[in-house]
């Protein structure tokens, strides 16, 4: 990207500011973090580089080294502030126009043997999962300073409004200045504690996504889109790390069934009900060989949940599950972290395995479970098991239990639907 | 950085030795909180700190209307109860952290940090001159 000439045409030089938006912000905006120690002092200065960028690069030609001359743009534009003593806030800035849609697509496939921006980014999503903020700060401070999305984007995605999405970002950002959290990196030892800090928020912004905990559309694709780029981002970043790599092919392995579980409608479609044909095989195959690098001593949760997803995205049919093997691996799940929703899982694939009768047998501790009684999967798979057992009168109380306790109407309409279809394979 | 580390028990706590405060302890626990603030000296961080007396001997005041109330007991009433302090100076609130987890209390209790406003000690404001009668 080197053109010096004054007459660099406008789709260059915008070319060259999304890419530097898509690529170097959040190391732009980290190192400015660090050295201000100050977050929201940092990003009203990256904001203002990137404007200052779009007259100087359409006029001057893009830089050599557009990340270096954004930085130096952006640590000036602070300096300057300080010193007149007139910093703007808070600002919620698109610096150019560049379509958000097209800028997540392409991160999708970024170039992961670029590593220009490494530890200044890693520093920056530790600095946002500090486990001394909630985490629902963490995945606020995540999705605003590491994935560059806006408070009004934010908002929309946690259905607040934006001064009340703002006033979260600001009292987070408040903290981490007062409080002092370092934007630096820890040692190794600490690097992996918080690691796992990192990975559940990525995970919540996933989940958020895959299956929207309140009542707006079932599924946020860009919520997942930008779980799966901070994965990526943090798989270039540990690449050693296993439980990292687990839950970028956990990630993957999830996202390659997106298109499959809606229909035409937004409805969505159960999983043993999905055109498996619509599934991503290029992301299955990503997952695969990811975990094929990964050690098999002592898995961690991630890497048992994609071995897991793993058998499922790689069998033709749901009966070619290799269902004994998935109970032994939701076994050695239920070890690592003993839940009852585990549980509820290990007995779907006991039934599988060896029979309804035994899934259910599987299923009786956690149905005694006081504190299990409002858990939707559970009767749902209870009704599954049931309804295979030929009990379908109990199969649809139990899918009308669980369509009661749904939060989402178009997931509350399909248990239904699954409850009247058990009705009428009653005798 | 300054921080303080407040130091709350549970009131319950208060009869499990391994969980009192420093002071008017007779059954050895006093030497964890002895090392530890060894260490915090040793370490040069340690910047000041206190054990107080058991909550029921506090009394809150407040000024009402030009009315002076007193209410016998803690200004608040939470499940736990404060019985000490200190005040340390770390780079930043991870060494903190690391600090707190180690108080001898830190298992039955808990330790609230809270990073201390610079400039804000007594002497640096009537240094500072903003004290009426700092001249």
């Amino acid at each position: 990207m080197r053109d010096q000439s004054p007459t660099t045409s406008p789709p260059q030089f915008e070319d060259a500011l999304g890419r530097a938006w898509r690529e170097q912000r959040a190391a732009v905006l980290a190192t400015l973090a660090r050295r201000l120690g100050d977050l929201g002092l940092a990003e009203d200065a990256v904001q203002e580089a990137f404007a200052a960028a779009a007259t100087s690069w359409s006029q001057n030609g893009v830089p050599e080294r557009p990340g270096a001359w954004l930085t130096t743009t952006a640590w000036r534009k602070a300096l300057d502030g300080l010193r007149k003593d007139r910093f703007p806030v808070e600002r919620d800035a698109q610096p150019f126009p560049s379509s958000e849609t097209s800028a997540v697509d392409s991160r999708l496939h970024a170039d992961p043997a670029d590593t220009s921006v490494d530890d200044d980014v890693l520093s920056l999503v530790l600095t946002c999962c500090h486990p001394a903020l909630s985490s629902e700060a963490q995945v606020a401070l995540t999705l605003r300073h590491v994935a560059g999305l806006s408070d009004r984007q934010i908002a929309a995605r946690f259905l607040v409004s934006e001064p009340t999405m703002s006033k979260r970002l600001v009292r987070a950002r408040a903290k981490i200045r007062a409080a002092r959290i370092a934007f630096d990196l820890p040692d190794r030892t600490r690097l992996h504690e918080r690691l796992s800090e990192v990975h559940a928020v990525v995970y919540l912004v996933f989940t958020e996504g895959y299956l929207a905990s309140d009542d707006g559309p079932a599924v946020r694709l860009e919520l997942c889109e930008e779980a799966l780029w901070l994965c990526r981002q943090l798989h270039r970043l540990v690449a050693d790390d296993a439980e990292t790599t687990g839950l970028l092919a956990l990630v993957l392995l999830h996202s390659a069934r997106s298109t499959a579980r809606q229909d035409g409608a937004g409805r969505l479609v159960p999983y043993d009900e999905q055109d498996r044909t619509l599934w991503d095989l290029s992301l299955v195959d990503e997952a695969k060989a990811l975990l094929a690098r990964t050690g098999h001593e002592r898995p961690g949760t991630y890497q048992l949940q994609a071995a897991i997803a793993l058998m499922h995205a790689v069998a033709p049919s749901m009966n070619a599950v290799p269902w004994s093997r998935v109970a032994r691996l939701y076994k050695a799940l239920l070890r690592a972290t003993p839940s009852p929703v585990v549980a509820v899982n290990q007995a779907v694939a006991v039934g599988r395995a060896d029979g309804p009768g035994a899934g259910l047998q599987a299923l009786r501790p956690v149905l005694s479970d006081d504190t299990m009684a409002n858990y939707l999967p559970l009767h749902a798979a209870h009704a599954d098991l049931l309804c295979r057992a030929g009990r379908v009168e109990e199969a649809a109380a139990a899918w009308r239990a669980a369509a009661a306790l749904a939060v989402n109407p178009q997931h509350a309409a399909e248990l239904l639907r699954r409850a009247r279809a058990a009705t009428s394979l009653a005798p | 950085m300054k921080y303080m580390l407040l130091l709350a028990n549970a009131p319950d706590a208060r009869d499990d030795s391994a969980s009192r405060p420093p002071h008017g302890v007779d059954d050895g626990v006093i030497e964890d909180w002895a090392e530890y603030t060894l260490a915090l000296r040793d370490a040069g961080v340690l910047v000041g700190g206190h054990a107080l007396h058991g909550h029921e001997t506090a009394t809150a005041v407040s000024v009402r209307s030009g009315k002076r109330l007193l209410v016998d007991g803690p200004f608040a009433d939470t499940k736990e109860h404060l019985i000490g302090y200190y005040i340390i100076d770390v780079p930043d609130l991870d060494a903190a952290l690391d600090w707190a987890a180690r108080v001898p209390n830190v298992r039955t209790g808990t330790i609230e940090v809270r990073p201390v406003q610079p400039g804000s000690d007594a002497a640096t404001v009537l240094a500072s001159g903003a004290a009426p009668d700092a001249t």
